[in-house]
C-alpha cells in the first residue's frame, strides 16, 4: 500500500480511534488482499510506509463477505457491485478473506 | 459484525471493485465512511 494512504489511515485512527472503525476492500487478487490486511493489521509488510511497525488491528472485511453484503441495501448493492461480483470469482475473494482472518 | 454506526475505511482496487461503489454500499447500510480510496495494485 503507498505511504500516503498508509499516513491517511494513521491519521483515521489517531483522530477517532480503532475501536468503532473497519476496514472493507475491493480488491480481488489474493495478494493485493493479502498485503492491505496485513498493513492494516499487523503493519507495512515492506517497512517504508507510516505503518512500519504499527500494529493497528483493525477489523478487516470484503465487499463480497457475505456479513457485509447483507447488511447493505440490495437494490444500492445490485447497482453499484453486482455486475462487478459476477466478473470477480467472489467465492475465491471469500475464501481468502476467511483465511487472512484465520 | 453490527456495521451500523461503524466507521469504515474503504480500500477498493482499480481493476475490481472501487472504492466510491464499496462506500455507497456501506452507507445504504448506515456506516460512516472516513476514507476512501482505490488502489491500483500492480
Amino acid at each position: 500500500m503507498d505511504p500516503e494512504n498508509q499516513g491517511q489511515i494513521k491519521q483515521v485512527v489517531d483522530e477517532h480511534g480503532a475501536d468503532d472503525v473497519v476496514v472493507v476492500l475491493g480488491a480481488a487478487d489474493a495478494e493485493a488482499l493479502e498485503v492491505t490486511a496485513e498493513t492494516v493489521t499487523e503493519g507495512d509488510p515492506a517497512f517504508v510506509g507510516p505503518l512500519a511497525g504499527v500494529q493497528l488491528g483493525l477489523p478487516v472485511l470484503h465487499i463480497f463477505d457475505d456479513e457485509v453484503k447483507d447488511q447493505v441495501d440490495p437494490a444500492v448493492y445490485q447497482a453499484q457491485v453486482g455486475f462487478l461480483e459476477m466478473t470477480l470469482h467472489p467465492e475465491r475473494v471469500r475464501e481468502t478473506m476467511r483465511r487472512l482472518r484465520g | 459484525m453490527e456495521l451500523r454506526g461503524k466507521k469504515a475505511i474503504v480500500i477498493g482496487e482499480r481493476d475490481a471493485v472501487p472504492g466510491e461503489a464499496i462506500a455507497a454500499c456501506l452507507v445504504s447500510a448506515g456506516v460512516e465512511v472516513v476514507m476512501t480510496r482505490t488502489e491500483c495494485f500492480v
